[in-house]
């Protein structure tokens, strides 16, 4: 996960405005561009919104000032499930021993053409 | 709790700060949910949100320009640099953010006082063409800094930094172009260019904070790399761009003391007063009571529409609720 705002906080227990505010705080969104077709969306950022609406319409201004996108994504960031970065070793596979999964493990077809 | 799980707990922190420690080693990224030390927290958390506080801040000398400028091109021009820095400050704080403090706090620290930010946006716009200035120096100085914090050990951190980067460097140019147009018009036009860099140009070098010797958390900032370079170093290379491009100008850095100095490889520049940057930083600047006043006035002129769309969408919620019920 590379996201910008990973805290899995949707705001709905942070700390409210003390100064002249009782609102609660709004939720956090992470935000997603397509840069253009053909592409996969992409993590830009995350944004602060009511809802969903203003959310997107809050995307578009912060993150496609300069034609970066075609099509967003907003998702609250509460919805997203992440791996835990402490259990990194034993989540992930390790990937030692098994270079025959890679095609320069096969070294002997080394000059034949198309392969 | 018992004593096994307290003893967990710091078995997990040795864990966590040796593989913290790895990472900044290697030259790897911190990531948000990684363990980190306290300091490292509270000193980046610090940065990003006086970092962000300045964009914010600084929309105000130039806002307030937009009518003012000579054509329609200009305002356009203006509006757009000003958007650009309002982005600027949501992409730090959503950076400062992933360090635990909620976005609604760093607004209130800085509302009430309690947040610092650059000491250049509590200097007094007086003419077009310190528009130009600003861009050229400020922005020019801006950039200097930031570029290396694009590599910044935070991620986050360095994320937030590639995108400002990219976008400031059109901000420079168009003050570059403004002071060069202003350069090459009439008398009056140029003794007004002049008088902006003039003005500009020493409270541009102390932005790159105090002289290395007086500057106590850098050394600590450049060992977790979040730094890169010294405040001296920066300021030297920033001063050895403006000698160059001043050139192109055809005006005058108001300082008989810059030189290439062969035996450091550095740029060395006249006497900078340091007393008046502490006065402007302790809140004594010529505009930082009109600053603050005006971020307060907004936030609190704002306070309604932020009420609105909150009950707007507590109500839409409510519908939906209703509905699928």
């Amino acid at each position: 996960m590379t996201g910008g705002s990973t805290t899995g906080d949707d705001g709905a227990t942070a700390p409210t405005s003390g100064l002249h505010e009782d609102r609660a705080a709004w939720p956090l969104w992470e935000v997603f561009v397509r840069s253009s077709r053909g592409l996969s969306h992409v993590h830009a950022g995350s944004l602060h919104a009511p809802d969903a609406a203003m959310a997107l319409r809050n995307a578009r201004d912060l993150y496609t000032r300069r034609n970066e996108g075609v099509s967003l994504w907003v998702v609250p960031a509460s919805s997203i499930i992440t791996s835990d970065p402490d259990a990194k070793g034993a989540f992930f596979e390790s990937p030692q021993g098994k270079d025959y999964r890679h095609a320069t493990y096969y070294t002997k077809s080394e000059g034949v053409k198309h392969l | 709790m018992t004593a096994t799980a307290i003893e967990t707990r710091a078995d997990h922190d040795a864990a966590g700060e040796k593989v913290f420690n790895d990472l900044i080693a290697q030259d790897m990224r911190i990531e948000p949910r990684d363990w980190m030390p306290a300091d490292y927290r509270k000193s980046l958390t610090r940065q990003i949100s006086q970092h962000a506080h300045s964009e914010i801040i600084g929309m105000q000398p130039e806002a307030n320009w937009i009518t003012r400028a000579p054509s329609l091109k200009r305002k356009a021009v203006l509006m757009a640099k000003v958007q650009d820095e309002a982005g600027h400050g949501l992409y730090l704080y959503s950076a400062a953010e992933t360090l635990g403090t909620p976005r609604d706090q760093m607004t209130e620290d800085l509302i009430a006082g309690k947040a610092r930010y650059s000491s250049i946006f509590n200097y007094p716009v007086l003419t077009w063409a310190d528009i130009g200035a600003i861009g050229w120096l400020v922005d020019g100085a801006a950039i200097c800094n930031q570029v290396p914090l694009c590599r910044a050990s935070y991620g986050p951190y360095g994320r937030a930094m590639v995108r400002i980067c990219k976008e400031e460097s059109f901000h420079q140019r168009q003050g570059f172009e403004i002071l060069l147009e202003l350069a090459n018009g009439t008398p009056e036009q140029r003794a007004m260019a002049q008088d902006a860099v003039n003005r500009w140009y020493a409270p541009s070098l102390m932005m790159f904070g105090p002289p290395d010797e007086d500057s106590p958390n850098s050394q600590k900032s450049m060992e977790w790399k979040i730094k890169r370079f010294s405040n001296d170093e920066l300021r030297s290379r920033f001063v050895g761009m403006m000698v160059e491009q001043i050139k192109v100008l055809g005006l005058d850095l108001p300082d008989k003391d810059v030189r290439f100095d062969e035996e450091s490889g550095r740029w060395e520049h006249g006497p900078l007063d340091w007393n008046e940057f502490k006065e402007v930083l302790a809140g004594r600047g010529p505009c930082n009571a009109q600053r603050m006043e005006r971020r307060r006035e907004a936030h609190e002129d704002g306070a309604w529409v932020r009420d609105a769309a909150s009950a707007y969408a507590a109500r839409q919620a409510a519908k939906h609720t209703t509905k699928a019920a």
